[in-house]
């Protein structure tokens, strides 16, 4: 296939399920198949793209002229690919986790439910294969757009005015900063494209490339930097599968993934060490890093204990960029696979909590981990993924973060991502060892009480995934290395 | 035939006019003779738009008596893209109007708002096309007076009241205008546009002239409601029927900008505005706060006909901004937004129309559940509203992005960041429609509503797609742009 069909497949698959999703919307069993079948399709197209990236090539497919020099452009690069697959992949799980979760919680208008999704995964997909970056600014407020109705889906005046914090922290740092700091590129680089190695060395003046990094990390309020990071617990009021796939994977992984494309394409890692405000904003990363941390620790309410832990897990990436070294820059991209495995597959077990007891606090759930043995088992596979403890995923992850960190240098970074480390401990397994060891407060229920299969089935596959992600760590360490690869003109 | 255009493009409308009238209660056929009226108008507005594209210029002697003794007609690549703006919006309202127009209006006045928007269009094409700076005051009296009426027939009786308001108020323009042109005449001896650019600059250094300018400007001001002399705006578009608003919205004051344009670039000439006079201090702070203080108002509005009014105040703001940066991409980004406001705020209007059409009102308690009972009308509604906020692949984003290149360029640092900060304003207001609209249960659930007529959402759907074409194939419509600010900034037409 050439490289036009390659990169327009898994954009196109998503938006020819939206019409079946929509058409068969009337008939339910019909349409929760399609879903999964356009998931699965999905990630099939992503699949095909694989070998030709791995094999060092650029798929490219230029798709219109917007103003001169500046167009719809879409490129694969190993960065893009792995967010792809990642994102892709876990949409069949989630597809199949939303029907038993959207029928066992009895949320009403599934057919716009997930219509919706369809539309964020084909935004997630043009974020991740965007050539230029004002390809990536379009989907990326594409995306903000089309997850709005899945936060307000409930239609209650928590959903609306979560919803609209959610779009307002979103639009307002996008339009403010983020649109802002592309303007100002486009007009000092004269140019937009990801380019390995960065545009703006000898094109802008480091004192402007500072406020320029500011803008835009301030500007992707996707990566959720503190102040800006209000909208993802805002978002929690949207049902759990959205909480699982959006909130920890497709939509936070978009801001994270446009900061590391940012740093790595735009700016260059060697054009980034000249900016003064490279350190600046890695404190920050720092200080958001502990803080989610803290307040995570507070939260009663399960899924806001989540939304926090991943706030700060975000920043763990945007440290990543920051350190400016390729082993902290492959930690930052290696992170936003392993957190997703583990951060869906705490949403996925707080979805199933909910949907077998309706229960949302973590004080009322003492002792349900008899009950609910398979849900509180991955639980607690996720959380030690998300902590980064062998054998699971996310300890490979945060080794890289460390050992760049360490290389360059920087002592404290290093104390605190050990710090954090331990807090999030502190958070993340109390409700697992409550779950078990605590006695029940309205007393002990007999034999098992577990989520429908199609709740279960999911969460016990991501877990599943979190260790095979332990094993699989070469591979994609070795695939996103090439990101790093800036050719010799 | 071919050179006789520029006249015809007068001509047809306004000789449709009484004609229309004498339809009496046969009101389908005044609609359809206004209808093609209308088409055929949009016909030769583009055939004259396709033949000055180039950057040629056509001159038309009216009853073929030379300027600057006879009226002259002059089409250059500036006023062809306002005749196509208002051939395109007359065009495509005209289908819209039919159902629309048969349920606010009683029959028996149907024939004579027919004929009153013809002559309001051709009143608004006449400004247009003409060189003769007197001929400009008659055509504005022609389309006012038109106007007064159309809004007068209203159905919400405070309709009369806004008319009246908008009379007195555009009288006062008309009239400012009328002593500024005098004031040129006595100095100069002439009021052909091209021989008044020629001469002033002999006696440019009176004070007759400066006060010329300043009448001619406050005058023309007036007209196209820039703030604080918007006033009569926003009563004046809540309480119009529909299709006025639709028109009135896209065309009127997109025409009034246009003749500013035409008498501060072209007549008095870019050294003498801007230089000697330094316009661009007196529009920007204007144009700053007009931006603000009605996009602030129009968040607090329940109607969401008087919310788009002020929306409308506001974008005639980013207009006269891009005028007061004083460069030629500033005018671009002007020129550019006078096209892609004209089709974004109509598509908005349109889907209003279609609410009320159904609902009754739109007050914002009307609208609960709209979403779900008229989903293309909303699903209009909200893609034209992410133009008017300025979302990327739709018309309103081409002109942020050109504005605010201009502004970058001119070394305005806070005006770009001033210019982001507002669209949020849009967001907000647009918002607050869209969760009443689909995030809201109706209080009594009425089974009966219906999506609006055909002959309704059509036009509105064309309208609402051509925001995304244009703002997805931006290139054309900013190429002509770029032509039509040369033509203004070049000189006489």
């Amino acid at each position: 296939m050439s490289d036009a069909t390659l990169i327009a497949l898994p954009l196109l698959v998503p938006l020819v399920g939206l019409l079946l999703i929509v058409s068969s919307g009337r008939v339910a069993a019909l349409r929760d198949a399609v879903t999964v079948v356009t998931a699965a399709s999905m990630f099939t197209a992503v699949l095909q793209l694989l070998p030709r990236v791995s094999a060092g090539e650029r798929p490219r497919l230029e798709l219109f002229e917007f103003f001169p020099g500046l167009g719809i452009t879409f490129e694969v690069e190993p960065l893009g690919m792995v967010f792809a697959l990642l994102a892709s992949g876990l949409w069949i799980i989630t597809a199949i986790y939303a029907i038993g979760y959207m029928r066992g919680a009895k949320e009403k208008h599934h057919t716009r439910f997930h219509a919706f999704f369809a539309v964020a995964l084909f935004c997630a997909t043009g974020i991740a294969f965007a050539g230029n970056m004002f390809t990536l600014f379009v989907f990326y407020e594409m995306l903000t757009l089309s997850t709005y109705p899945l936060v307000a889906h409930k239609g209650s005046e928590d959903a609306k005015r979560g919803a609209r914090t959610y779009l307002g922290l979103l639009l307002g740092t996008s339009i403010g900063f983020l649109l802002m700091a592309i303007l100002l590129t486009w007009w000092l680089a004269g140019t937009l494209d990801f380019t390995p190695g960065g545009i703006m060395a000898g094109r802008v003046d480091p004192a402007y490339g500072s406020i320029l990094l500011v803008l835009f990390l301030y500007g992707i309020g996707k990566a959720a930097l503190m102040p800006f990071h209000r909208w993802l617990p805002a978002a929690m009021v949207a049902p759990t599968p959205v909480s699982a796939l959006l909130h920890a994977v497709a939509v936070v992984k978009a801001g994270v993934f446009t900061v590391l494309k940012v740093t790595i394409y735009l700016f260059g890692l060697d054009y980034l060490t000249e900016l003064w405000t490279s350190d600046v904003m890695l404190y920050i990363a720092v200080f958001t890093l502990l803080a989610a941390s803290l307040v995570a620790l507070r939260q009663d309410n399960l899924k806001a204990r989540l939304a926090y832990s991943t706030v700060s897990q975000l920043s763990y990436i945007v440290v990543g960029a920051m350190l400016v070294n390729s082993i902290a820059a492959l930690g930052g991209g290696m992170h936003i696979v392993m957190h997703a495995f583990g951060k869906i597959t705490l949403f996925f077990c707080a979805g199933a909590i909910y949907v077998a007891t309706k229960k949302t606090e973590i004080s009322d759930m003492d002792g349900l981990g008899r009950r609910m043995p398979f849900t509180y088992a991955a639980f607690f596979v996720g959380a030690l993924c998300v902590i980064g403890i062998p054998p699971l995923g996310g300890v490979w992850s945060k080794w890289h973060l460390m050992s760049g960190a360490f290389d360059a240098g920087y002592g404290l970074v290093v104390i605190a991502l050990m710090i954090s480390t331990l807090l999030n401990i502190g958070y993340l397994v109390p409700p697992v060892v409550r779950g078990f060891l605590l006695p029940s407060k309205d007393g002990e229920a007999t034999g098992l009480r577990e989520a429908p299969l199609l709740c279960v089935l999911p969460l016990s596959l991501t877990a599943l995934g979190c260790l095979i992600m332990f094993f699989a760590a070469k591979p994609l360490a070795e695939l996103l290395s090439g990101m790093l690869v800036v050719p010799v003109p | 035939m071919l050179e006789h255009l520029p006249a015809l493009q007068v001509a047809i409308t306004l000789t449709a006019a009484p004609v229309v009238m004498m339809f009496g209660r046969a009101t389908r056929l005044a609609w359809a003779v206004t209808t093609l009226a209308c088409w055929a108008s949009f016909a030769v507005a583009l055939t004259l738009f396709a033949t000055v594209a180039d950057g040629s210029v056509i001159s038309y002697e009216m009853g073929g008596w030379a300027p600057p003794w006879g009226i002259e007609y002059s089409i250059d690549a500036a006023n062809a893209w306002v005749l196509v703006i208002i051939g395109l919006i007359s065009a495509v309202v005209m289908p819209f109007a039919r159902q629309s127009v048969e349920q606010e209006i009683s029959e028996s006045r149907t024939a004579l708002f027919y004929s009153a928007f013809l002559l309001a269009n051709a009143g608004l094409i006449g400004i247009t096309v003409t060189a003769d700076a007197f001929n400009i005051f008659v055509f504005f009296e022609i389309s006012a007076l038109a106007s007064y009426a159309l809004i007068a027939m209203g159905r919400d009786r405070r309709a009369i009241l806004s008319s009246f308001q908008y009379l007195i108020m555009g009288t006062v323009g008309t009239t400012f205008l009328l002593i500024g042109i005098g004031f040129l005449y006595i100095m100069t001896g002439t009021l052909n546009l091209g021989d008044l650019s020629a001469r002033l600059p002999e006696v440019s250094d009176t004070r007759t002239i400066r006060a010329a300018f300043g009448f001619i400007a406050v005058g023309i001001s007036l007209k196209l409601a820039l703030f604080p002399l918007h006033l009569w705006l926003p009563n004046a578009y809540t309480y119009a029927p529909s299709m006025v608003t639709v028109f009135l919205s896209a065309t009127a004051t997109k025409v009034a900008i246009y003749v500013l344009l035409r008498f501060v670039y072209t007549v008095f000439g870019f050294e003498f505005s801007f230089v000697e006079l330094a316009m661009a201090w007196l529009l920007m702070p204007l144009a700053i706060l007009g931006i603000f203080i009605p996009s602030l108002v129009a968040v607090f509005q329940t109607n969401v006909k008087r919310m788009l009014a002020y929306s409308s105040v506001a974008q005639v703001g980013y207009m006269i901004l891009g005028i007061s940066f004083a460069s030629m991409l500033g005018l671009t980004a002007s020129v550019l937004h006078l096209f892609n406001h004209a089709i974004t705020k109509a598509a908005l209007f349109m889907a209003v129309g279609c609410l009320v059409y159904r609902l009754g009102g739109v007050s914002l308690t009307q609208l609960a559940g709209a979403g779900q009972r008229m989903p293309w009308t909303m699903g209009a509604f909200v893609v034209a509203g992410l133009s008017l906020i300025g979302i990327p692949l739709t018309a309103g984003f081409v002109t942020k992005w050109h504005l605010l290149q201009a502004a970058l360029v001119g070394g305005l640092w806070p005006i770009a960041v001033f210019l982001l900060g507002t669209s949020l304003l849009a967001a907000m207001y647009i918002w607050k429609v869209v969760e009443v609209a689909y995030f809201q249960e109706p209080e009594n659930p009425d089974t009966t509503v219906a999506e609006a007529p055909l002959g309704m959402l059509i036009p509105t759907l064309i309208l609402t797609a051509s925001t995304v074409v244009f703002g997805v194939f931006g290139n054309f419509t900013v190429a002509s742009a770029g032509t039509a600010a040369a033509a203004l900034m070049g000189g006489a037409p």
